[in-house]
């Protein structure tokens, strides 16, 4: 089912940037993902959602191996995700990640949270590197705060500064997960205004949320998930005015009718 | 209800009432605020008048400061005898050092606040130059000390004093730290054999008494070496304390690794940072920084547990002291000499404490609250 899904979504001239076959995982015992088969376009916006504990951040997160999977494959860029720690620092590099938290280094003004990896990883020199940052500072608006530290900053701020961190790899995959979950309700608009502007200039990205109108008017493609198996994926307007599975409705009606 | 003052929204600043403010204030809040708070500072008060007096009266008005025996410092007055420090005072700073060459120590000790200075300040002019020379300074002042290369030879067995628990404390200090850090990321790490090596090694050494330990370096060792090798007394026990503070600082910056949120390491490793690199910016100043009252207690117990050599013959200040008081001369001046030594050691501790109070305001970045 989901290889047609794949199919009939798909165009023959994109490139796809990341493959994911019958890929499964556990912790201990429990079998948290289950067959996993997800091609992702370049270019393309998935919104994956679906309840608590079902799998949804464990699957975004195997993408830059935070987690790691046991069986199947994992192909991000033309290259496998294996125990091999070269690859793992090969996709890492090109694959960016947001976290509920933020997850911003304390101990290090903003723009050297910026700076940090581009110089570190990329081996880019110190005052390219600052240019770099201050232009995705002024992308999400506050180049003002570039030498305050993350904890002067209000949790949407922070969360801005973490997306513009993420960019300064220059990455050719942006994942969210759960981006916004840990903001307060006022804050929550100024993260997805970024994150609208970032699907708008082609960034390929896989966004965990619960924010179902940013799935209406960004996402290619909505996946949900339910007990570590992708039940059902489509296009937005397909996958919410027209749900398949009875799974699905009920999600649906739970989180729409409140 | 009340009419407010002001409208809605027009709500201006005001300042506190003024009687929760000011030295009137801080006396009602600290000193007078409950029934038992009062008993508090009245025996206080009362502890402080009886005490004060009398020790000033003992160690100042009512003491002899000049000379040569206790006799004719008990014929002057009925304090302190500080005489008795002033004729030691060499002995106690320098130990047996041979007289003509007590400037080598005084250079180093000189060199020493020169090397720690840009250690510990992070605005001293020239501070990367004074990073390099602080890099060099234990080879500068084991050369100063222990001589050679045209320097008369010095043999550590006249070490003594002052100067032998700062030759002691410092290097354990020194060398603690950087080995402690490697042994609480080895006993987190995921090869195995790194893990179980660095867990022996911490639950060894801290599993057994530094007093032990210092026996095992003065005698057993002899035991495992091969019979005609000479290895210097102060050396294995420089190794023995330095490797007993090691396996404590390990599990005090493990505390520190522990506390850190998982998002910091997934960050790090989400950004492809490579695992020295992520330790080294990300994790350890962070980790370090949580862990400055852990390290610096450890450092201070490492100077205090040096007075520990006595028992194997070393002779640290208490050791000096000691001997000093089985001279007839000045026999039952302990108060005198203990007094001394411990005022030596808790100018040197206190200021370790204070200057770890310093580190951690000049490191808070605005997440504590």
């Amino acid at each position: 089912m989901n290889e047609s899904a794949n199919k009939s979504n798909g165009n023959p001239e994109r490139e796809i940037v990341i493959v994911i076959r019958k890929m499964h995982k556990w912790y201990g015992q429990f079998h948290v993902l289950k067959d996993i088969n997800l091609n992702v376009e370049r270019g393309e916006k998935i919104v994956i959602c679906g309840p608590s504990g079902s799998g949804k951040s464990t699957l975004i997160r195997c993408i830059n191996r935070l987690e790691e999977h046991q069986d199947g494959e994992i192909i991000v860029d033309g290259t496998e995700l294996t125990n091999d720690l070269k690859n793992v620092e090969l996709v890492r590099r090109e694959v960016g990640m947001v976290f509920q938290h933020f997850n911003l280094f304390p101990h290090l003004t903003v723009l050297d949270n910026c700076t940090l990896a581009p110089i570190w990883v990329r081996k880019e020199p110190r005052e390219e590197a600052e240019a770099t940052a201050m232009e995705y500072l002024e992308r999400v608006k506050i180049p003002d705060q570039a030498n305050k530290f993350p904890g002067q900053l209000s949790g949407g701020q922070q969360q801005r500064v973490a997306i513009a961190r993420s960019l300064c790899m220059k990455p050719r995959v942006m994942l969210f997960d759960e981006p916004t979950s840990a903001l307060d309700p006022e804050m929550i608009k100024e993260v997805l205004d970024v994150m609208i502007e970032l699907a708008k200039g082609g960034m390929t990205m896989l966004c965990v949320t619960h924010e179902m109108g940013f799935a209406k008017t960004v996402a290619d493609r909505v996946i949900f998930m339910d007990e570590g198996e992708i039940i059902e994926q489509n296009k937005p307007h397909e996958f919410f005015d027209n749900p398949q599975h009875d799974r699905t409705k009920l999600f649906l009606s739970q989180i729409l009718n409140h | 209800m009340e009419q407010s003052a002001y409208k809605p929204g027009e709500h201006p600043n005001l300042p506190p009432p003024s009687n929760t403010v000011g030295p009137i204030a801080w006396v009602r809040a600290n000193l007078i605020s409950s029934p038992t708070n009062i008993v508090l500072t009245v025996l206080s008060i009362w502890f402080l008048y009886e005490i004060i007096p009398a020790t000033l009266e003992w160690a100042f008005m009512d003491a002899a400061f000049t000379g040569e025996s206790r006799d004719e410092c008990r014929a002057k007055a009925g304090g302190a005898c500080w005489a008795f420090i002033g004729e030691r005072f060499n002995l106690f700073t320098y130990g047996f050092y041979p007289a003509d060459e007590r400037w080598r120590i005084d250079l180093a000790f000189v060199l020493l606040c020169v090397a720690l200075l840009p250690v510990l300040w992070d605005r001293c002019p020239f501070r990367k130059y004074g990073l390099y020379f602080a890099c060099a300074f234990p080879f500068i002042s084991g050369w100063l000390l222990l001589g050679g290369f045209g320097l008369m030879p010095v043999d550590t067995d006249e070490f003594g004093g002052f100067m032998l628990t700062l030759v002691i404390g410092v290097t354990g200090i020194t060398f603690s730290l950087p080995i402690g850090i490697i042994l609480a990321l080895g006993r987190q790490s995921d090869m195995p054999i790194v893990r179980v090596f660095s867990i022996w090694f911490i639950e060894f050494f801290r599993g057994v008494p530094l007093i032990t330990l210092l026996f095992v370096a003065s005698t057993m060792l002899n035991y495992f070496l091969p019979t005609g090798t000479t290895f210097d007394l102060l050396l294995r026990v420089l190794i023995m304390v330095t490797l007993f503070a090691s396996a404590y600082m390990a599990e005090v910056i493990r505390g520190g690794l522990q506390a850190l949120p998982r998002g910091q390491y997934e960050a790090a490793d989400s950004m492809g940072l490579k695992y020295w690199t992520s330790m080294r910016l990300i994790i350890l100043p962070q980790a370090l920084k949580i862990s400055i009252p852990g390290i610096v207690n450890t450092f201070i117990g490492l100077y205090k547990d040096t007075t520990l050599v006595i028992i194997i013959g070393l002779l640290d200040p208490l050791g000096v002291g000691r001997s000093s008081l089985a001279d007839t001369k000045w026999t039952g001046l302990s108060n005198e000499m203990y007094l001394f030594v411990a005022i030596f050691f808790f100018i040197s501790c206190f200021g370790m404490s204070r200057y770890s109070l310093y580190l951690e305001k000049k490191l808070a970045t605005g997440y504590e609250r």
